[in-house]
């Protein structure tokens, strides 16, 4: 398979996760957006790290792993970001009881 | 055209037009499950690309936990109705627009890359065995302070909505449930 439609395709995830950020206001889907942009991320260094694989797999078994391992940790990072993310967006609601990001420009004053 | 090549291009659709969908719904809810079968679309690429672990730990992480952790917030905060108010039409057009934008610029940028395959269906290093031996040798470190990381957010978690004393805390307590799985995974 090229790596030129994994690139395509990740990119379109990526643009769709983009548009969300910039056209809802509801704070959960724009927070659900970026978890779709990192899960293009992720794709793209999945085949990636195949590709590496396939090109050097005569030389070194091993070649490819560390781009598997990369998407691991960026999971691990994604799954405590969401846990904090969330009870901001909670704490939000509260005080505000509203998740609009309209209503959030208080930190501008 | 094999089996593989078929099989992507059915789950490149439909892993794209559950993005879209995720985008466009009005319902929050909605957006949670479409966004649940983006996942499950993106981890078939992942048993396609023969990375079984990640397609595993994606399911398990993002579909089980995180955004069950999503519609339980929705569902707490009576979102699931259709309050949303939208931005104005022209905001919306514009921000298609820039989306628009840097979509063509990347692919107009990437569209002469040099034509390099990947690898489908076959290769092991995406077994665990594989990635559990240089989890456990090379990346020790990094693995390590990742769990200090979910202490730390499972801690955030719980300050932060934490509401003077009183009642309240049980989005804050499921946060920090869910944290506490993840680190024990």
């Amino acid at each position: 398979m090229d790596i030129r439609y994994y690139i395509f395709l990740s990119i379109a995830l990526f643009v769709t996760g983009i548009i969300g950020v910039l056209t809802r206001r509801n704070a959960i889907v724009i927070f659900m957006c970026i978890e779709l942009m990192l899960n293009a991320v992720n794709l793209l260094l999945v085949a990636f790290s195949k590709m590496h694989y396939k090109a050097l797999a005569a030389t070194n078994p091993t070649a490819g792993t560390d781009g598997q391992l990369f998407v691991f940790f960026i999971m691990v990072v994604a799954a405590a970001e969401v846990s904090v993310g969330l009870a901001i967006i909670v704490m939000l609601y509260r005080n505000t009881r509203s998740v609009d990001i309209n209503f959030l420009n208080r930190l501008k004053h | 055209m094999g089996i593989t090549e078929i099989l992507f291009w059915i789950l490149a659709v439909a892993s794209i037009g559950s993005a879209l969908m995720v985008v466009t719904s009005k319902n929050p809810i909605f957006s949670v499950i479409w966004l649940i079968v983006t996942f499950f679309t993106i981890s078939g690429h992942y048993i396609l690309l023969n990375a079984q672990f990640l397609a595993v730990v994606n399911i398990i992480v993002y579909a089980g936990a995180i955004m069950v952790l999503f519609l339980f917030v929705i569902m707490l905060m009576n979102l699931d109705k259709n309050t949303e108010v939208q931005k104005g039409r022209w905001m919306r057009l514009i921000g298609a627009v820039a989306g628009g934008c840097l979509l063509l610029v990347l692919v107009a940028g990437l569209r002469s890359t040099e034509a390099r395959a990947t690898q489908l269906g076959t290769g092991d290093i995406g077994l665990i065995q594989n990635l559990g031996r240089v989890l456990f040798t090379e990346y020790v470190v990094p693995f390590e302070l990742s769990s200090v990381l979910f202490l730390t957010a499972m801690v955030g978690a719980v300050v932060i909505g934490k509401r003077d004393q009183t009642g309240r805390a049980a989005v804050a307590t499921a946060a920090a449930t869910t944290a506490g799985t993840l680190e024990a995974e």
